[in-house]
């Protein structure tokens, strides 16, 4: 059950549609930074498998210019 | 114990969020994150307490999540003004060092090396008698506190007030020696009166900030993130002029590098060139100041028992004019490794009367041997140019820790302080007296030792017996390659008051287990003259309890209850209320505690129900009464004084034997000595270790690479650290800087115990290192 946490960086002008289009994707929650071009994405999958979905479909918007994980944890289900 | 898995799968999530916002914050400086605190906020029914941050000066409002009586999240306080709901990355983590499995919930008393779990009782027993049985047998003089700028004020309150009122004896100093004694020394003999004139609304008007050896976005993230947002909003500047390239010269619109201690000439050149070319308020400067030289060559306080008393002496406007001849900026350039061009860069902002401008400066200026002069030298600049005292327009001293004003500088815990003036001043000492109700002849007139010669005095076995609280000064003291050998000496008792672990606990007779910030109430004052107020939010674990109610308790047991009637329920209610007294009238009143239980912090001078936002300016302060647009009324005549100080070299500069500079400070992930963040797991994981910072030229000449372990040495000791080449910040070619937060590598047994001769504060920012491979 792999979190993990993301910089994701906008094109220009586009911060509000990336913080739009990844709010919509189920499993990922965003965290804005007020005052700069730059979103903090926290990512819930059940498996490696939905994890690696997650992030193409992330790489895949538009709106993004770069994504660069800081963070991982896979925690167990039964733990 | 027990954790649900939701609760678990929570709790990652906000690690995970965490680390990202931490790498967010060292790679942009001034980043905030506000809605941080709604992602990782549990679901249920919190319970939102308010109160200032426990970390830094700037005083952000925080709000803190309560359920079950445990503390479960952290939010920016959007009421309050200081920081508008936002935080930086200390902020919203700083309640996760509660859980760290060290905890110090029992008092230790150290028996035949061991140190015994003892009930607070007999340990407070303990502390007092031998307190008690010292004064007997060696003098009141022989007893010693050191206090913080992180104490709440009824803990300093009550320290001063066994210290100078029940015990008689001016043995109590504090940390905010070691960062703030500067800006206060450059506050009296500039304006008569400690602490800033403006206020953080001051950046929301200036068109220029000028940072003075001030790190800002990794300092006071916070209001670096104000800077910025006027720099994109309205195009503020800001110029950045600093000894080593940090995060805030990048975010910067231009960035100065100056040799140090040179910050001296330049000041002085930035002076000549207004002079020169006419951007002299003379109007101004006729009417609101004096101007007055001091004694120079003042020596370094390296050596013990030094003291210092400057003798002012009035000068006229041309001797200055002649005295700064020698700061034309052909000639300081030379020292400076300024460039002319930068120097009259620098003294056109300042002399151009469209544009507002700020000055903002912090332990650059502060920890000097000429700190108090690079304070008035900073003045000198705002008052020729009348750029003061107005929205947008002043010299603003930052603070480093959060009640360095509040604690250390109103309520007065350094040795020459009462709350209200100095014990050399017998009006002074007389209303302390009266308020305290104790004999004026008990408060001694005549100052002891301030904090490097109080550790001196213990190592040379003149103090007996130190009672610390609040305070690391094993890991932040300088040359602690001296101290700690003195302070593990069996001729002094040593009492430490913490809520965890540290290299000054490990050198204790007795530990006492204190409350952290949110288990107790308390008050804090912040930068801009803000008095903050909270109540308690959770219960601490076992016998913890607050300082000040220790004091309290072992002033008791001294004998001095009827002078500490106080209640355990209400202390802080009942401490606060006497300590306003001191502050009464439109010069310093105090808010009454229910306005700042309701507000997020009330400025003082509060008078008429009014926080007075610029002192010394007429059209907003009550307590201007000459009849002009300005008043300087710390000063008898009502003016401030322009200083004539000069350039003098370092106390140690580099030579052939120890080549560098050695620069040390703080850094974004970690507070002071790091015994609270390293026990926050995503800041200790963020920046698990201290290092040293190099110039890549200097790396390559001594053939160092990045990681690689190398020894940094002076006359007093040495240090092994990792190398840090072209990562956080870039020193000059010559120079290493070593942050100093981290106890198992300790830079402080490399630096100098020399100080400022009028301050006494230390400088941590010069002496001489050489670099080996280790």
């Amino acid at each position: 059950m792999p979190i993990i946490s993301y910089l994701a960086h906008p094109q220009d002008g586009k911060k509000e549609s990336l913080i739009n289009e990844i709010s919509q994707l189920s499993s990922c929650e965003v965290i804005p930074a007020e005052n700069k071009d730059l979103l903090i994405v926290v990512t819930d999958t059940n498996n490696k498998e939905e994890d690696e979905q997650l992030k193409e479909k992330i790489e895949a918007l538009d709106s993004l210019k770069l994504l660069a994980m800081v963070s991982g944890f896979d925690t167990p289900k039964n733990n | 114990m027990y954790t649900s898995l939701t609760n678990r799968r929570s709790f990652i999530k906000k690690m995970a969020a965490a680390a990202a916002m931490t790498a967010a914050a060292t790679m942009f400086p001034g980043i905030v994150f506000a809605k941080e605190q709604e992602a990782g906020i549990p679901n249920g029914n919190l319970d939102w307490k308010k109160g200032p941050c426990r970390f830094c000066g700037v005083g952000c409002g925080i709000l803190v999540g309560v359920e079950n009586g445990k503390a479960v999240a952290v939010k920016g306080d959007p009421n309050s003004s200081v920081n508008k709901g936002l935080l930086c990355v200390k902020g919203y983590h700083q309640t996760m060092c509660i859980q760290a499995k060290d905890r110090l919930e029992h008092a230790l008393v150290k028996k035949n090396g061991t140190y015994i779990k003892t009930p607070l009782n007999e340990a407070l027993d303990l502390v007092a008698s031998k307190m008690k049985e010292t004064i007997e047998k060696h003098g009141k003089d022989s007893v010693a506190m050191y206090t913080s700028g992180q104490s709440t004020i009824p803990e300093g309150y009550v320290a001063s007030k066994l210290m100078k009122g029940a015990i008689g004896t001016n043995n109590l100093d504090c940390n905010a020696r070691l960062c703030m004694a500067s800006a206060v020394a450059g506050f009296l003999t500039t304006f008569g009166a400690d602490e800033p004139m403006g206020c953080y609304e001051d950046f929301d008007y200036a068109d220029y900030y000028v940072t003075w050896g001030n790190n800002m976005a990794e300092m006071h993230p916070v209001l670096f993130s104000r800077m910025l947002e006027q720099k994109n909003k309205r195009g503020a500047k800001i110029i950045d002029f600093a000894t080593r390239t940090s995060r805030s010269s990048a975010a910067s619109d231009k960035s100065i590098l100056f040799e140090p201690q040179t910050d001296l000439a330049v000041g002085n050149a930035i002076c000549y060139e207004i002079i020169k070319n006419g951007w002299l308020n003379k109007s101004f400067v006729e009417k609101h100041c004096n101007l007055s030289k001091g004694l120079t060559n003042m020596g370094y306080g390296l050596e013990d028992n030094y003291s210092f008393t400057d003798k002012p002496e009035k000068i006229n406007f041309e001797e200055y004019k002649a005295f700064l001849e020698d700061y034309t900026p052909e000639k300081v350039a030379k020292i400076s490794r300024v460039s002319v061009k930068d120097i009259k860069y620098l003294a056109s902002i300042f002399g151009d009367p469209n544009k507002k401008v700020m000055s903002l400066w912090c332990m650059g200026v502060n920890q000097h041997t000429r700190g108090t002069w690079m304070n008035n030298i900073i003045y000198n600049i705002h008052l020729l140019t009348g750029k003061i005292s107005q929205p947008g327009n002043g010299p603003f001293s930052l603070t480093g820790q959060p009640s360095a004003c509040g604690t250390a500088r109103e309520v007065g815990t350094f040795t020459h302080k009462l709350p209200k003036g100095v014990v050399m001043n017998p009006e002074h000492r007389e209303l302390a007296a009266k308020i305290w109700k104790v004999p004026v002849e008990r408060i001694p007139a005549k100052p002891t030792y301030h904090t490097t010669e109080m550790f001196r005095a213990v190592d040379r076995g003149d103090i007996k017996f130190i009672w610390t609280q609040v305070v690391n000064p094993l890991v932040s003291l300088p040359r602690t390659s001296r101290f700690r050998p003195g302070m593990e000496k069996d001729s002094c008792f040593v009492v430490v008051s913490d809520v965890f672990p540290t290299p000054t606990t490990d050198v204790a007779d007795v530990i006492l287990p204190a409350s952290w910030h949110i288990e107790k109430s308390g008050l804090y004052g912040n930068s801009e003259r803000r008095t903050q107020h909270w109540d308690k939010m959770i219960e601490g674990p076992g016998e913890t309890t607050p300082d000040a109610w220790m004091t309290i308790q072992v002033a008791k047991r001294m004998g001095y209850g009827d002078l500490f009637p106080y209640s355990e329920e209400n202390h802080v209610e009942e401490i606060y209320n006497e300590y306003r007294q001191f502050h009464e009238g439109k010069k310093h009143g105090m808010a009454p505690l229910e306005v700042l239980k309701k507000e997020s912090g009330v400025i003082w001078p509060y008078v008429d129900g009014k926080s007075t936002q610029w002192r010394f300016n007429a059209k907003f302060d009550p307590a201007c009464s000459n009849g002009e647009d300005f008043h300087f009324y710390g000063k008898p005549d009502g003016k401030a004084v322009i200083w004539q100080r000069p350039y003098e070299p370092a106390a140690e500069s580099p030579d052939n034997e120890y080549p560098f500079w050695l620069n040390t400070g703080r850094i974004i992930e970690h507070w002071h000595t790091g015994s609270m963040t390293r026990r926050i797991p995503v800041l200790h994981k963020a920046m698990p270790h201290s290092y040293v910072e190099f110039h890549p030229k200097d790396a390559k000449a001594l053939g160092i690479r990045n990681g690689e372990k190398v020894k940094v040495s002076s006359r007093r000791g040495s240090c092994v650290l990792p190398a840090s080449i072209n990562e956080r910040g870039l020193p000059t070619q010559g120079q290493v800087f070593v942050p100093f937060f981290d106890e198992n590598m300790l830079i402080n047994d490399v630096t100098l115990d020399a100080f400022c001769p009028i301050s006494k504060e230390p400088d941590f920012k010069k002496c001489a290192v050489k670099i080996e491979k280790a």
